[in-house]
């Protein structure tokens, strides 16, 4: 019973019974409309041939009186299927006709009537028929009825209704049978796909939707409900990646934070000793906090939330001021931040987002961009250029690089390819930069510098105002 | 000064009021939105620092009334929430500075009194004079002694905020945001590095050191030793 009740629920069981209320109203609509023209179609038939017979035998009584119309009217009634015939006189009495028991009112005006009436030969018995009959006034005061019978017409109806009838019955039939047919397939298929996504929420992110191969629009949402599964499985491993990465890359800090405070409680003799503990500790904390702060700021990025805040702004402004922002630091690391900045770069965007991504790119350019052999340049060069509609923010150093293999590895959350782990930082850097690339509708790009590392920032730009 | 502190978790808020009170200053506290309202409206007060998530009234809001009050109390926003764009909402509401937790005491006070500052006069002089030291702003000129010191525009406008708030702790991260207009933590020490460069080109040669480090929060302009 739920089953059934389940399968009218549906909506393609709903558009079939729409659909078949529509069809059977107009099919009824047809054949009304045909069965009224018929009928009206058999009535002036009707009238031509009584108008006819009338003028006929009006003819007859004029040649040979109510004599030779009686006996025009008997020969006529002896012949199966006649016409209906009366003839009275003046006193009301029948001289001739085939039909009896009519309402004498009848006979009181000329003109056209639908009369009922019983054969005379059938008795009393006889049921009673009904008929188109039209009455003449005959000089002398003899009154002539000439009719036809009706049987024709109903005969007629019924030929039409009965077929109608079952016409009907069959549409509505064969249309609930199609409705829970397609109703049924359809269910079939929701089914399936309601089976695969239980299963799915119930944590097996690897099961996909049935696609039959056939195109239709089941197949289409098929299709694109397994790539929003494939994106989530990618999202969930990489989220499941991040956070191993962070269980990991936190746990460090946070046992050397707890080894720290133990020895403190230990060991330590006087206050200063106590404020040292203190102090690193704060100073343990604050790296700690400083890794979230980066590691929401990649996942916000990639939720793509801070596109409301995204404004205009000009890209050669913002790697101005980060240059110059950097380059004491860099000169103290005995590097030579060089610039190659010119004219403007206009941009859509977070200035804010792309400052600390250009930011952590030259930061990381100062740490690890020392020459990488003896007698090599010490240069970083940050340099801007549009190119294809883009612009390109390019921060080239002469350190060791990064192997061609290792690229794709490097920008991920937490990688820091230099296994001992022994220079500052949390390998959050790149990745920023590359969320941000991608919030944008950009890329980050690294290349071969040969030697070192050219990292290049790549943001759709705008279109530039003489430029 | 006088400050009204908004802030619904009671522990932060105890160690608030003990912090700043050990600091010379008066601390009334308001645990949820509705009754830091009343509060901002009825008192005097120099400062006030609103949480930014609160029970009752939410923090944003409790600005905005305020605001829409007419009162010109400087407020200072904290937040859990320290993106770029909340920063931006935090602002746009009607607060003059953003915090985000969690942070240290000596970054908080520092930015309470920079607010506090604010609104004093001195703000609008064209000339900031510390001891010998003076900047005219109009000219962009810096004189130390009456000896001319050639700066870079931005060594201008670093000793320029430094010297607007001349006697008051000014952070690393309050220079970030004040002379180069970014808000994210830049992990490294740049700042140091072009502090100490100003400092060089101020300081060198004088028997006084201005321009002060003090340990564990930023640096100060003052004149005299500490």
């Amino acid at each position: 019973m739920t089953a059934l009740a389940k399968l009218f629920r549906t909506t393609a069981f709903k558009i079939v019974a729409a659909y078949l209320l529509i069809f059977a109203l107009f099919a009824a609509g047809v054949v009304f409309y045909l069965a009224r023209h018929t009928q009206q179609l058999v009535v002036s038939q009707i009238t031509e041939t009584v108008d006819l017979e009338v003028r006929n035998l009006t003819e007859q009584y004029g040649i040979g009186g109510i004599g030779r119309l009686v006996d025009v009217i008997e020969r006529r009634t002896a012949q199966p299927g006649s016409n209906l015939y009366l003839v009275t006189a003046y006193s009301g009495d029948a001289l001739a006709g085939n039909i009896v028991d009519i309402p004498v009112s009848v006979l009181q005006n000329e003109g056209w009537s639908e009369i009922t009436y019983r054969h005379p030969e059938a008795g009393n018995a006889a049921k009673e028929s009904r008929a188109l009959a039209r009455v003449t006034f005959l000089s002398g005061g003899f009154r002539l009825l000439v009719g036809r019978d009706f049987e024709e017409r109903d005969r007629l109806r019924q030929i039409l209704a009965q077929p109608a009838r079952w016409a009907v019955v069959l549409i509505v039939v064969m249309g609930v049978a199609g409705g829970i047919f397609v109703a049924r397939r359809v269910l079939k298929r929701i089914d399936s796909m309601t089976a695969t996504n239980e299963r799915i929420m119930a944590g097996d992110l690897t099961g996909r939707l049935a696609v039959t191969g056939s195109g239709d629009e089941f197949d289409r949402l098929a299709n694109s409900l397994n790539a929003m599964l494939e994106r989530i499985e990618a999202l969930m491993s990489g989220l499941k990646q991040v956070s191993d990465n962070i269980a990991h890359d936190l746990k460090t800090p946070l046992t050397r934070l707890h080894n720290r405070s133990e020895e403190a409680l230990r060991s330590a003799k006087s206050e200063g000793d106590y404020r040292a503990a203190l102090e690193s500790t704060i100073e343990e904390s604050d790296g700690l906090i400083r890794t979230f702060d980066a590691l929401l700021m990649i996942a916000r990025a990639e939720a793509g939330e801070a596109r409301h805040g995204m404004t205009d702004f000009d890209a050669n402004d913002v790697a101005k001021s980060v240059v110059e922002l950097y380059e004491p630091l860099a000169e103290e690391k005995g590097l030579h931040l060089a610039a190659d900045i010119e004219g403007p770069l206009p941009v859509h965007g977070s200035r804010e987002l792309v400052g600390q991504a250009l930011a952590n790119l030259i930061d990381n350019a100062i740490k690890y961009g020392a020459a990488g052999r003896p007698g090599g340049k010490s240069e970083i060069r940050v340099a801007t250029h549009r190119e294809n509609g883009s612009a390109l923010l390019t921060v080239a150093d002469h350190g060791c690089g990064i192997a061609a293999g290792d690229r794709g590895r490097a920008v991920e959350r937490f990688v820091r390819l230099e296994p001992s782990r022994s220079r500052p930082g949390v390998g959050l850097g790149l990745s920023l930069a590359s969320a941000v690339a991608r919030l944008h509708g950009g890329e980050l790009r690294l290349e071969d510098n040969s030697p070192g590392l050219r990292v290049t920032l790549a943001l759709p730009a705008q279109r530039s105002e003489g430029a | 000064m006088r400050l009204l502190v908004v802030e619904d978790d009671r522990e932060a808020a105890a160690y608030l009021r003990k912090a700043l009170r050990e600091s010379g200053h008066i601390c009334e506290i308001a645990y949820d939105g509705e009754e830091g309202l009343a509060l901002a409206l009825d008192g005097e007060f120099d400062v006030f620092v609103i949480d930014r998530m609160l029970p009752k009234r939410d923090g944003l809001s409790l600005v905005s009334e305020v605001r829409k009050r007419g009162v010109r109390t400087p407020v200072l926003i904290l937040s859990a929430l320290g993106q770029v764009d909340d920063r931006v909402t935090g602002l746009r509401a009607g607060g003059d500075d953003y915090l985000s937790k969690p942070y240290s005491f000596s970054e908080l006070l520092a930015r309470i009194e920079a607010l506090a500052r604010r609104i004093a006069p001195q703000a609008a002089d064209t000339v900031y004079k510390v001891g010998d030291l003076e900047l005219d702003r109009l000219a962009h000129r810096v004189t130390r002694s009456g000896q001319e010191i050639p700066l870079q525009p931005r060594e201008f406008r670093l000793l320029e905020y430094l010297l607007r708030h001349a006697g008051q702790v000014v952070t690393r991260t309050m220079l970030l945001e004040n002379v180069w207009d970014y808000h994210f933590d830049p992990q490294t020490n740049v700042i140091d590095v072009h502090v100490s460069r100003l400092r060089s080109k101020i300081d060198k040669g004088f028997d006084r050191p201005l321009l002060h480090t003090v340990r564990g929060a930023g640096y100060m302009v003052r004149d005299g030793a500490r």
